[in-house]
């Protein structure tokens, strides 16, 4: 894979990352926050997760056998554990492994 | 809260610097077994997806969120434009907003290491930092730095075992990239808990499944952002008269 590439894209990661955390203090230092700031921060990361959520599952081949089955199965097993215990670590130990598991005897 | 925030007192002023590292090290344990863990799991990932070993602790050291890397690895091994990769993560590191907004006041004071603070609130360490305060006598800047540097430094250990264990040994991997789809499951129902109406999640939802349908799995993505960009606004009356 071309290393120009791969760090070009790196940085774009950096300066996009960068840009959430200090954009605040680099814009309103003294000034006041205008109300489409906390409205876009508040009501887009629940939209951008929706989307990022729903992509993950785009190469699944829903047509054939086993329609998706392992994917939902462990999403499923994810969200139950979260619901449960709320440990992010267990939530995501737990429906990977069971991910895993399931395209192995698949 | 804000009152214990700014102890400026020659008492706490003084504390020995090893004295915050000290009660930074219980304080973020819980993170340490989440940091290395997950790290771990960033690492394998990465070295099973084709990409050269040394884009592993780059990005832990210089992205450094979680969340945006593993879609990196993803997106960067399928071949995504700078701009797609740009945007997904911008938006997606946009609740970092939130904390910064919500620190602009905590970090005012913070002088030299205000820099290093406000580039690695991630969201464990926000979460640790606004739950957690200092010690009595431990200077909170002091505290919070050794918060922060010790949460990289767990994500950064973690990061190397991984990518050194999926490097060396062959492991069948197969099948861990699903971990990215759990931590967007994760985030998501994390979201619910902070914003209740349904309507941001079935509005980009709906857009995401338009876009997949109209547009194919490879270019969804950007148009599904937009359109989802667009309706937020269009619904900005109706979810602001919520609240």
């Amino acid at each position: 894979m071309d290393s120009f590439r791969i760090l070009a894209s790196i940085a774009v990661m950096v300066a996009a990352t960068a840009a959430t955390r200090a954009l605040p203090f680099l814009v309103f230092r003294d000034r006041k926050v205008p109300g489409f700031v906390p409205f876009l921060a508040g009501y887009g990361p629940p939209a951008i997760l929706t989307i990022l959520t729903l992509y993950c599952f785009k190469d699944v081949d829903w047509t054939a056998a086993p329609h998706g089955a392992p994917e939902m199965a462990a999403a499923a097993l994810t969200a139950v554990l979260h619901l449960w215990r709320r440990n992010t670590l267990l939530s995501i130990v737990g429906g990977t492994a069971l991910y895993m598991i399931l395209i192995r005897l698949a | 809260m804000e009152s214990t925030d700014h102890d400026d007192s020659p008492r706490t002023r003084g504390s020995a610097p090893g004295a915050a590292l000290r009660a930074a090290l219980p304080a973020t344990f819980p993170v340490f077994l989440g940091y290395t863990t997950i790290g771990a799991a960033f690492g394998l990932l990465l070295a099973s997806s084709g990409l050269p070993l040394w884009a592993a602790p780059a990005m832990s050291i210089f992205v450094y969120a979680g969340a945006a890397q593993f879609m990196g690895v993803g997106l960067i091994a399928s071949g995504a434009g700078l701009a797609e990769i740009a945007a997904a993560t911008f938006l997606l590191n946009l609740r970092h907003m939130v904390y910064g907004l919500s620190f602009l006041e905590t970090y005012s004071r913070a002088g030299a290491r205000k820099p290093y603070l406000v580039l690695t609130l991630t969201d464990e360490t926000y979460a640790l930092l606004s739950t957690v305060a200092a010690p009595p006598g431990i200077d909170p800047d002091r505290f919070r730095f050794w918060v922060s540097a010790l949460n990289q430094s767990y994500w950064f250990l973690g990061t190397l075992a991984g990518t050194l264990a999926g490097g060396l040994a062959a492991f069948d991997t197969r099948g861990l990239e699903f971990s990215l789809t759990a931590l967007f499951t994760v985030l998501l129902i994390e979201q619910t808990r902070k914003v209740r109406s349904p309507l941001p999640y079935l509005a980009s939802g709906a857009c995401a499944v338009g876009a997949y349908l109209a547009l194919g799995p490879s270019r969804m993505l950007l148009p599904a952002i937009g359109a989802a960009g667009v309706l937020l606004f269009a619904l900005r009356g109706r979810l602001e008269a919520r609240g």
